[in-house]
């Protein structure tokens, strides 16, 4: 038997229990006998010889909207079925450098667009748990990898829930740092002010492992910030006592679901008895986020998808006549139905004349969204709440009401609006669905270390 | 409800052709986007500017200096050639741009 956590197989490997060549090749069993049925991974990658660092040896998987150098890289999207990347993104470099060995690329909603995996035009991922559910999204392919262990860890990206979300239908631990934390360099931008890497991991202290490798300022994004990066593990053992933990109080309001709340609310009765303060608080604007992000997104994603015209990568329609038939028609058959939505909705918010009335109110609503956190982050260390209002919905269910799906992130997005860090960690199963519950811990900026204090300290009690 | 104009409108906006097929549909999907997030309208943002970034960096540019980290060289240049659909030697084959009527 082999360990399936970073610490565990690190410690394996330091006491010559196994060999880098031997737990990538479980892995690689794993998958290929488990993977026909779950349709996590989109390709495989062979071993290399791990180099020397925090990560030696581990097997991991990444989104397929990063980039590694020499490999195909779809984002899910048939408008990239043969793109292959000349160049490394900085976290798989990062991790590359930390000695992670790359098991494969994992399957995602188009352009990391969606909340279930079924947007991807390879077909759906399954959540492991349940094959006859959705794993979440945009990140389900991450997510259902690790939660079959068919990866120690994963990477995924997070615009508006897309690591939180999965991480909590799959009962696994997701991580969305800081805006600015990770580099985005060789990560497919969707909207680049929302967009951040993230770990999807079986524990919290794991997630910390990983994040301290991928963190810090990198001359490829100019939004990255020049701070030193901590120890993430710095504070995991250390109590909580006396944290003042806010629960908003929109946050349990219509459309959650009552097997939901009943297990976040108690998760938050545990963080009171291990002698954290809770208090309740209000987000005002919480009402408006949905809509100030449906707007602001597609506004960035018309802008950042404009790249793909059928000229410079990508599908190209051989019977285009003119250059705009190039762009218009590539386009057409390349994207498939979200995409195109939300690049419709964004040139729409962005056209003259609605401008001012969509994207600049958009942008407004956003300023009030972030003034309400940091009011509340005068009064408390972190904030608690639920991930998403349901658990695993059955695939298909939703998968013809864009609204609907896209009211699954209701509690997500507020935070990438915001720009803050926050993580899903599993707290127990839904009564009525039997399928696992996430609670959300949202941290203050760049106080991920505390944020990880709270998620590891309940994670135990749990 | 987006009339038919106002959807090749904003088709053509996005450069994206749509299908006969597609046209209801979205239609549809898009006016009723639109209207759940004419919800903004409620929020009373008279006295707050609009949020711009998120981490209050200014003026984040590198340092004068030559970069090396991407060194120019046949292998890199033929990796990104040849990601084009249509290119030639080293050149990427786009359709005329300003073409006779």
């Amino acid at each position: 038997m082999f360990p399936n956590t970073i610490k565990k197989i690190r410690e394996g490997l330091q006491s010559k229990e196994f060999t880098a060549s031997e737990i990538f090749a479980h892995y690689q069993q794993k998958i290929s006998k488990e993977d026909g049925k779950i349709h996590a991974y989109l390709r495989t990658f062979d071993f290399v010889e791990p180099a020397e660092g925090e990560l030696s040896g581990i097997p991991c998987a990444l989104k397929d909207n990063m980039l590694v150098d020499g490999t195909v890289a779809t984002a899910g999207s048939k408008i990239l079925e043969n793109y292959v990347s000349a160049y490394d993104s900085t976290a798989a470099k990062r991790l590359k450098e930390a000695g992670a060995l790359i098991l494969g690329k994992t399957n995602l909603d188009e352009f990391a667009m969606g909340t279930s995996t079924e947007n991807s035009a390879y077909g759906p991922t399954k959540n492991p748990l349940d094959l006859t559910r959705i794993p979440g999204g945009s990140s389900g392919g991450s997510a259902a990898a690790v939660a079959a262990d068919m990866a120690v860890f994963a990477l995924g990206s997070d615009t508006g829930g897309s690591i939180r979300q999965p991480a909590s239908m799959c009962g696994i631990v997701g991580l969305k740092p800081t805006h600015g934390r990770v580099s985005r360099h060789g990560l497919m931008a969707m909207a680049s002010s929302f967009d951040q890497i993230g770990p999807l991991t079986k524990t919290v202290e794991d997630a910390a492992l990983v994040l301290n490798v991928i963190a810090g300022q990198d001359v490829f994004d100019s939004t990255t910030v020049p701070r030193p990066v901590p120890d993430f593990t710095e504070l995991l053992n250390k109590s909580i006592k006396e944290f003042k933990v806010g629960v908003p109080k929109e946050f349990f309001g219509k459309g959650l679901a009552p097997e939901v709340e009943e297990r976040v609310k108690a998760g938050i009765k545990v963080l009171e008895s291990m002698g954290a303060k809770i208090e309740e608080i209000s987000l005002p604007n919480f009402d408006y986020s949905l809509a100030a992000y449906y707007v602001a997104v597609p506004s960035e994603i018309s802008a950042n998808l404009s790249r793909f015209d059928g000229i410079r990568y990508g599908y190209s329609d051989p019977t285009a006549k003119n250059l705009l038939e190039t762009y218009t028609k590539s386009r057409g058959a390349g994207f498939g139905a979200e995409p195109k939505r939300r690049i419709m909705i964004g040139a729409y918010a962005l056209s003259s004349g609605y401008y001012d009335a969509y994207y600049l109110k958009a942008q407004k609503v956003r300023a009030l969204i972030k003034k309400d956190f940091e009011d509340a982050f005068k009064k408390v260390d972190v904030i608690v709440g639920p991930t998403a209002p349901n658990t695993a919905f059955k695939i298909g269910e939703k998968a013809s009401d864009p609204l609907a799906l896209y009211l699954e992130d209701i509690y997500t997005v507020p935070v990438n609006l915001a720009g803050l860090p926050g993580i899903s960690i599993p707290c127990g199963k839904g009564s009525q669905s039997n399928m696992p519950v996430g609670l959300q811990i949202i941290g203050n900026y760049f106080d991920e270390s505390r944020l990880l204090q709270v998620a590891h300290q309940l994670e135990q009690a749990l | 409800m987006l009339t038919d104009t106002e959807l090749d409108h904003i088709a053509k906006l996005a450069r994206i052709e749509l299908k006969d097929e597609e046209r209801e549909k979205l239609k549809k999907e898009l006016s009723s986007i639109l209207d759940y997030v004419a919800k903004l309208n409620e929020a009373d943002t008279s006295f707050i500017e609009p949020l711009q970034q998120i981490t209050g960096l200014i003026n984040s540019t590198r340092e004068d200096v030559n970069r090396n980290e991407f060194p120019a060289n046949e292998e890199l240049k033929a990796k990104l050639i040849d990601q084009a659909p249509q290119h030639e030697d080293r050149l990427v084959k786009v359709k005329a741009v300003l073409a006779h009527k």
